[in-house]
């Protein structure tokens, strides 16, 4: 019908299937992220890194070039191993990070400034769909920053290398994609949370960096000052090293870590506490979103 | 008619204090006025309606189904337009508008055009596309309204719809809802303070006070049963001839002091016959008022029993 004709009616065409309301939020959200410039060309040069550790991996499989430029002992220089693909997942994260403290505070918070979650949950969408709405643009955006990036060196590495490196490094794969999701899923409820409970976008944004280098600081303080190792669970990059750590090299690490992640010395904690500090700490962001993620705010 | 909200025996608690004190009562009307001073529990209500509080106990039924166990059907025939300031503000109007009625089950195109639609309608049309941060307290109020109509709801909640609004954007407000009620698509709930506001859109009133249901009114049927009820104030008709003739005429009458008269018109007996009598006993009537009981009056009572309840 016209718009001139300036009149009410009822709808009575078909609806969207329940469950993808979610998707509207998702929707709406990167379109807003593309109007940035700032972030668009963020994104992009963020694929840097991936690009150069794909040229060192065809390099090092390419006989003509490495002795066109005469590195014929590159191979041994930059070994391709489960150390090779934590650093590429390392600096990644570690770029997630940066990304998810630009995009995570402007996600929430407009919603709560103005009261319009009200409107969002007076229809018919929960507040888990509305969190899982703006969960996934961060778990999109993050994951392809993460590990798919990661999987597809992986899989160059295993076209060029052959079958039988897959499957004997198939631990890296798992590695790369169940450690980058813990990252991932640790820093997007995160940024969430802090834009639930703080609605000016720059102290959500450096409150997300202080949550990591205000903490790891402070539980390094723990530890000289106690003479302890228990305060590296205030550190989360030292719980993700110890995790990756053990995801992708087994029970019997060679490494400690890589870039940003590393289990710092005399930070060594059991692995089953570092796993239990991160669901610790996706529990409580979890529980401070459900606290603000409300259609009607209750005064007692 | 089917009753729009049936409540039964609801109780509201906010850290255990009651809000909402086991409340019974069918409401049928087409458009239903929530009155009541603030801190009532009208919004509370509206919003246990929506499913943003649970109830302690008891329930509540909107166009027939549980709030307990249907909230997302009936929160999926509800708009509702807010009290309080709700919006994005970095967000043009229709887009805005667009995503709610995405959120309600649009599919985009739909819900693009009647984003659209629903802005001319609240007469919104040239500033749709300016940011809602940049509108006035009128526009969003309407922008409100716009993203409470846009996907077709079956129900609208209106909490204090003309709240701060000056009285040519008040007047604008009232009669877009008069027209939607009018329409009879859909039926609406509307909570005020404001009792004029109650009475220009409602037929039916439920009064709250202090959780409590002060009343339950049909102001239609008040309306027509007041209109029976007259006031006469006239100039020579001191010999009591004048009451007589009115009584013959099937009238109830009471006589007042300087000239005024209190009577009930039987069924069927039009004013114009009382003119013709009056004319008939050569007796002026100098003014004739229907006494209502009005709004007023109702709400003015439910507020003077001691605990709320009448």
């Amino acid at each position: 019908m016209a718009v001139y004709k300036k009149t009410y009616r009822p709808y009575e065409g078909r609806l969207t299937a329940s469950w993808s309301r979610f998707l509207v939020i998702r929707r709406y959200a990167f379109e807003d992220l593309r109007r940035s410039r700032f972030l668009t060309v963020f994104y992009l040069a963020s694929f840097l890194y991936p690009l150069i550790a794909a040229l060192i991996i065809w390099v090092q499989h390419n006989a003509s070039a490495l002795q066109l430029l005469n590195l014929n002992g590159a191979s041994r220089l930059v070994p391709i191993n489960a150390g090779f693909f934590m650093t590429v997942l390392g600096w990644q994260s570690m770029l997630a990070l940066f990304l998810s403290a630009f995009v995570g505070p402007g996600q929430v918070s407009p919603d709560l400034t103005n009261n319009a979650l009200s409107l969002y949950l007076a229809r018919p969408f929960s507040r888990a769909e509305y969190v899982l709405g703006k969960l996934s643009v961060l778990l999109i955006l993050l994951s392809l920053m993460t590990w798919v990036p990661g999987l597809l060196l992986f899989g160059l590495q295993g076209y060029l290398e052959g079958w039988s490196w897959m499957t004997d490094h198939a631990r890296i794969a798992a590695g790369l994609f169940f450690g980058a999701w813990i990252w991932i899923l640790v820093l997007a409820l995160l940024a969430l949370s802090l834009s639930a409970w703080v609605k000016w976008r720059p102290a959500a944004g450096a409150l997300l960096f202080g949550v990591f280098f205000v903490g790891s600081g402070f539980g390094a303080a723990i530890n000289t000052v106690q003479e302890t190792q228990w305060g590296s669970l205030l550190n989360i990059s030292n719980l993700m090293g110890t995790v990756w750590v053990q995801l992708f090299e087994g029970n019997d690490p060679t490494s400690n870590g890589a870039l940003f992640f590393r289990v710092s010395a005399g930070g060594h904690l059991p692995v089953w506490c570092c796993w239990a500090a991160l669901l610790i700490l996706c529990g409580i962001c979890l529980s401070m979103l459900s606290r603000k993620i409300r259609g009607a705010e209750v005064v007692r | 008619m089917e009753p729009v909200i049936e409540l039964d025996g609801l109780e509201v608690r906010f850290g255990g204090r009651p809000i909402l004190k086991k409340l019974n009562a069918s409401l049928t009307g087409r458009s239903i006025g929530l009155l009541g001073p603030n801190g009532a529990g009208k919004s509370t209500l509206l919003n246990t309606l929506l499913g943003f509080h649970k109830p302690f106990s008891g329930t509540a039924r909107v166009l027939g189904r549980d709030i307990r166990t249907h909230a997302r059907e009936v929160r999926g025939w509800i708009g509702y337009m807010p009290e309080n300031d709700a919006f994005i503000a970095s967000m043009t109007g229709v887009r805005f508008v667009r995503l709610m009625a995405e959120l309600a089950g649009l599919p985009p195109e739909q819900a693009l055009e009647r984003a659209h639609e629903a802005f001319f309608y609240v007469g919104l049309g040239e500033v749709r596309y300016r940011t809602l941060g940049t509108y006035s307290l009128g526009m969003k109020q309407s922008a409100k309204l716009a993203q409470a109509i846009a996907h077709g709801p079956k129900l609208l909640f209106l909490d204090e719809p003309t709240n701060g609004l000056d009285p040519p954007a008040r007047a604008r407000m009232i009669a877009l809802i008069q027209e939607i009620r009018d329409r009879g698509d859909l039926r609406l709930i509307l909570s005020s303070h404001l009792l004029r506001d109650v009475e220009e859109c409602c037929d039916q009133v439920l009064i709250l006070k202090d959780g409590n249901i002060a009343a339950h009114c049909d102001l239609e049927e008040e309306r027509r049963s007041n209109r029976r009820f007259l006031e006469l104030e006239t100039r020579g008709a001191s010999n009591g001839n004048f009451l007589e003739a009115l009584e013959k005429l099937g009238c109830e009458t009471a006589q007042g002091a300087q000239g005024r008269t209190k009577l009930v018109l039987p069924e069927g007996l039009e004013i114009r016959r009382l003119y013709e009598l009056a004319a008939e006993q050569n007796v002026q009537i100098r003014r004739l008022n229907h006494k209502r009981d009005s709004l007023e009056d109702i709400f003015l009572k439910a507020m003077e029993a001691a605990d709320g309840r009448l």
